[in-house]
């Protein structure tokens, strides 16, 4: 696609970053999914879930769910937030052009989206067999990956480097 | 099909891939940086082709293990069954669950085989110089690029599975080895993707018409 106007390069963004950190937050403290069967119950956590594939042992395996659920999209926020705040206030932030260029690297790999695909999958799964309610986590989640890709879209290096190169 | 004009290539242009900026290549040296980011210059992706294959191969080989081994090993009851790809698409099916045996199916069968099968295409024609398709090659890719991320769905189900079924006695599920090389393949084959250079793809259509 090619470059167009539109809105604020900047206060766009932030405010996209800010909400996104607040909706991870939410996303791992609360329980993805809750689970009943034969009087007994359990609730599911993402941080949780990769723990254990951890002690399974299947640490390969969790280093790669680690890192695509958790990692990259904290970082892909993180960055967010470190690019935009001084923006905001008319600062360049140091190293912005290695900030600016990871973003870029990583957002293939921050797969919230699929991962939320994966819930529903494994509830529908298990719906037969046991009870399945879905958490806070799950409904943040899913709101989450939206203002993501809504962020993914507001991020435009060239608009950028036109103000403040 | 119009011909396309001159590439930037041709006229000594290159952009830079981190900030958009069009820079002059410089003659003199070659390891050149972009004039306002200083992100290093590269008129193409280095080594495209040859990296490409690499991990195209690599993918091809851990397909296999990947779709025979268990994704994951179910304990309920006493009883254990082990599960692959293939068969947790067919339980979903065989219960009634058809549309999401479809997406299953679609994207953890269906979409690491179609994008190995394009991936190879568009190597192989970009290696032959083949003039043929040039638009529709590159929306190929576009494609590929797209929606090779979604196979990792399979992985985050075993994930989410682990997590949630640990009640002891009653029911456990644990991981096995095909999830392992599911993902390797999903990551694999990302890789493949992004180090290929789509303009590859229109590189001699210029030298052709020229």
């Amino acid at each position: 696609m090619l470059d167009h106007g539109g809105r604020d390069p900047v206060a766009a963004p932030l405010a996209l970053g800010i909400t996104a950190l607040i909706l991870f937050v939410i996303s791992n403290v609360f329980p993805l999914l809750e689970f009943g069967l034969s009087g007994q119950h359990d609730t599911a956590y993402l941080l949780a879930g990769i723990r254990q594939l951890y002690a399974q042992p299947a640490p390969l395996l969790a280093s790669v769910v680690l890192f695509t659920t958790v990692l990259a999209p904290l970082l892909h926020i993180a960055l967010l937030i470190y690019i935009y705040l001084p923006l905001q206030f008319g600062r360049r932030p140091p190293a912005f052009v290695a900030a600016l260029r990871l973003v870029q690297r990583i957002l293939p790999w921050s797969m919230l989206e699929i991962f939320l695909l994966g819930v529903l999958v494994a509830a529908v799964k298990l719906a037969e067999q046991a009870t399945i309610v879905a958490g806070p986590a799950a409904w943040s989640l899913g709101v989450l990956v939206i203002v993501l890709a809504a962020a993914a879209t507001q991020v435009h290096p060239q608009r950028l480097w036109d103000r403040v190169g | 099909m119009n011909a396309p004009g001159p590439t930037a290539l041709a006229r000594d242009l290159v952009g830079c891939h981190s900030c958009g900026l069009v820079n002059r290549w410089p003659s003199t040296h070659t390891h050149a940086r972009c004039a306002r980011c200083h992100a290093p210059l590269h008129r193409r992706i280095p080594r495209s082709l040859s990296r490409s294959w690499a991990f195209l191969v690599a993918s091809i080989m851990l397909y296999v293990p990947a779709n025979v081994l268990p994704i994951m090993h179910v304990t309920s009851l006493g009883q254990v069954r082990a599960d692959t790809i293939l068969s947790g698409a067919e339980y979903l099916l065989l219960h009634g669950m058809w549309p999401l045996a479809l997406i299953v199916f679609v994207a953890s069968i269906l979409v690491p085989l179609v994008k190995m099968v394009i991936l190879a295409y568009l190597l192989v024609s970009v290696q032959r110089h083949s003039p043929s398709r040039r638009l529709d090659r590159t929306r190929l890719y576009r494609f590929t690029e797209f929606v090779g991320r979604w196979s990792m769905v399979d992985v985050y189900v075993v994930t989410i599975l682990v997590a949630l079924v640990h009640l002891g006695a009653v029911a456990q599920i644990e991981a096995g080895f095909g999830a392992l090389f599911f993902a390797a393949v999903v990551i694999l084959t990302m890789l493949a993707a992004h180090v290929f250079d789509p303009r590859l793809i229109w590189d001699d259509a210029v030298t052709r018409h020229a």
